[in-house]
């Protein structure tokens, strides 16, 4: 509707303010998002990266300025709404059915796409579901834990959850999917593995939005890179173009301090 | 319909339809097997069921299930006391006057979760309580209790048959449920098995899913698209649904209702038997509740007479103070016992007697060596 006239905008954040009692963690924020690309926000800590994202999927409600997804304004939209629409998130600290094991991990999202918010479904069994399941399996062989889908979540190290988390946003097949830091606390060859499968699904089209420190990971992924420092977008470009952004060193070097 | 369940689970299935049915045969040897403490196996193994299936699954405590069992309890006697001493009408007006109650202190409670959830349950029990006893007497008859008479109308019951000279029985379609015979134990042993299945069908069914996955997590559920209110409030209303069959059942098998039924004890008691059996588990909940019931009638039996008996052997100076030790344990203190059982359950084997169950049969299985990785879901053992 209102995003018409330049429609290969997935994700729309304008004029965008928050604050934490006095802190101002938020200062005019503008973010644009074009479909199919990967855009990667980057800044030193408590930049204000997390708390975008949490805008954005409805955790925390901006108090003023607008986030557009999809033609679709998103001021009052609830957390499930939000996911119904098509935005799924990899949190910063892996959240997963830590009780349940992997199959039914990532069976669950994929009932969420399928019958909706709410569906009491107490007839059939849960066995009895085989194209999500053959669905939810293919996904664990994507991640690299399939070989463990028995297992319970809550037994698998930080690295494995991250992936697991990762495979339950994938089965949704999200329009827009926000990444918090998915290599955070990984090794360099998990590291790897995870940037090779994020490429996997870039070549699905799939728009999205990342966090990272990693600067190898950035690197290597990133279509458009936001610098974000002290609550405000203070560089934005191609990933070279941001490379030699003077401001963006200062920021940086500036943490050091 | 009856598709879908795993080999496993029928043999679950059958396995605890044939203990229930047999139960007047199997307990002959522990001394429970008549009817009057069998129908107590099943009455409370079913409320204990249906409280599970909110507990165990979601983990959202409630201490406020008594009241849809006194709400059950009164319904039935009314149906009994208006329209006919079939227990068929009656439980149909349990649960749903259940259902009606547990819709909305479901509505209200489940506005807050954890600690204020449980308090704010609790709260409109007591309140049901204290209602039952002051400005609801006219339906409910006080502290006397709503009990049958002979002046009742039973309108359907008077269409069809003379009214006998003494206060009528309760029965289905003929055959008396009340007045402690067998037909009423095996009445309420049905309603058990189906209560057991329904229970199954919901662990093992999408729905049983998602309320694992709230209790496991429930962020992750609302930023997987999930609208977590509605699965709260449906598992809430079927375990109040449970709690009034429970409730009419006991009317069923005797014809009076009296609001301590409603107390936060009976509300407290079905916690214990819940996670006395092992929260969570499809049995455990039944055997909780009989393994309670049994222990309450054994040792509320004793008091310093019986233990005197017992010690007679030893001589009067030791034995006085031995028996004014134990005599702490029985009779009206059987829940001084209870407390310290519950205690020692909670703190050793918070999984209750299931997990000691799973234990056991893990040391057996592999000779001392239970530490394979622990597998849940598809691959659960039948327990």
């Amino acid at each position: 509707m209102t995003a018409s006239n330049k429609s290969n905008i997935v994700l729309d954040v304008s004029g965008v303010n928050k604050s934490f009692g006095g802190l101002r963690a938020l200062t005019n924020v503008n973010l644009q998002v074009e479909e199919g690309k990967v855009h990667a926000i980057i800044g030193p800590n408590g930049a204000g990266k997390s708390t975008l994202l949490n805008v954005c999927i409805g955790r925390i409600r901006p108090d003023n300025g607008h986030v557009v997804f999809n033609g679709e304004t998103l001021d009052s939209h609830q957390p499930h709404e939000i996911n119904q629409l098509g935005v799924s998130r990899v949190f910063q600290t892996p959240e997963i059915f830590a009780d349940l094991n992997l199959l039914e991990n990532v069976m669950i999202p994929a009932f969420a796409k399928r019958d909706g918010a709410f569906t009491f479904n107490a007839i059939r069994a849960v066995s009895a579901e085989k194209e999500l399941r053959e669905e939810a399996e293919e996904i664990l062989h994507d991640v690299g834990l399939y070989e463990r889908r028995t297992h319970l979540a809550g037994s698998l190290s930080r690295g494995d959850k991250r992936r697991l988390e990762l495979g339950m946003c994938l089965i949704q097949k999200p329009k827009l999917l926000l990444l918090d830091e998915p290599t955070a606390g990984m090794a360099r060859h998990d590291t790897n593995m995870t940037i090779e499968l994020l490429k996997r699904i870039k070549a699905r089209g799939m728009t999205k939005v990342i966090i990272e420190h990693d600067m190898h990971v950035v690197f290597s992924l990133a279509d458009k890179i936001s610098v974000l420092a002290q609550g405000t977008v203070i560089a934005e470009g191609l990933p070279e173009e941001v490379r030699g952004n003077p401001r963006v060193k200062e920021a940086y070097l500036g943490e050091a301090h | 319909m009856f598709g879908n369940l795993s080999r496993n689970d029928w043999v679950l299935f059958l396995g605890f339809s044939a203990v229930v049915l047999l139960a007047p045969i199997l307990f002959q040897p522990i001394g429970a097997a008549y009817p009057a403490i069998l129908q107590k196996f099943c009455i409370f193994g079913l409320f204990a069921i249906g409280f599970n299936i909110l507990f165990g699954l979601t983990g959202y405590l409630s201490f406020g299930h008594a009241a849809f069992l006194g709400v059950g309890s009164y319904a039935a006697v009314w149906s009994f006391k208006l329209f006919t001493m079939n227990v068929i009408p009656a439980m149909i007006m349990s649960v749903a006057f259940a259902g009606i109650f547990a819709f909305v202190i479901g509505f209200v409670s489940l506005r807050r979760s954890g600690i204020y959830f449980s308090i704010l349950t609790l709260a409109f029990a007591q309140m049901s309580y204290n209602m039952a006893y002051s400005v609801l007497t006219p339906l409910t008859n006080g502290e006397t209790g709503l009990q049958l008479s002979l002046k009742d109308p039973r309108i359907i019951d008077a269409m069809f048959i003379t009214p006998g000279a003494g206060l009528p029985r309760s029965n289905i379609f003929g055959i008396e449920v009340s007045g402690g015979g067998m037909p009423g134990f095996y009445f309420t042993a049905v309603m058990l098995i189906i209560g057991f299945y329904l229970s199954m069908r919901i662990f093992r069914s999408p729905f049983g899913l998602m309320l694992k996955a709230i209790k496991s997590n429930q962020n992750r559920m609302r930023y997987t698209g999930f609208n977590t209110r509605p699965y709260l409030m449906a598992a809430f209303v079927i375990s109040g649904l449970y709690a009034g069959l429970a409730g009419s059942l006991m009317a069923s098998v005797d014809p009076l209702a009296g609001a301590e039924r409603m107390q936060w004890t009976a509300s407290g008691e079905v916690v214990l038997m819940t996670i006395l059996g092992g929260v969570g588990t499809l049995v455990g909940p039944v055997i909780g509740a009989a393994v309670i019931k049994y222990f309450e009638n054994i040792f509320s039996a004793f008091n310093e007479n019986a233990l005197n008996n017992i010690f007679s052997f030893i001589p009067d100076a030791v034995r006085e103070p031995i028996v004014k030790l134990l005599s702490l344990f029985v009779g009206e203190g059987w829940s001084l016992t209870l407390g310290l059982v519950f205690m020692a359950i909670v703190i050793f084997l918070p999984g209750g007697i299931m997990e000691g169950v799973r234990l056991l049969t893990s040391l057996f299985k592999k000779g001392g060596n239970g530490n394979k990785p622990a597998v849940s879901g598809h691959t659960q053992p039948a327990e």
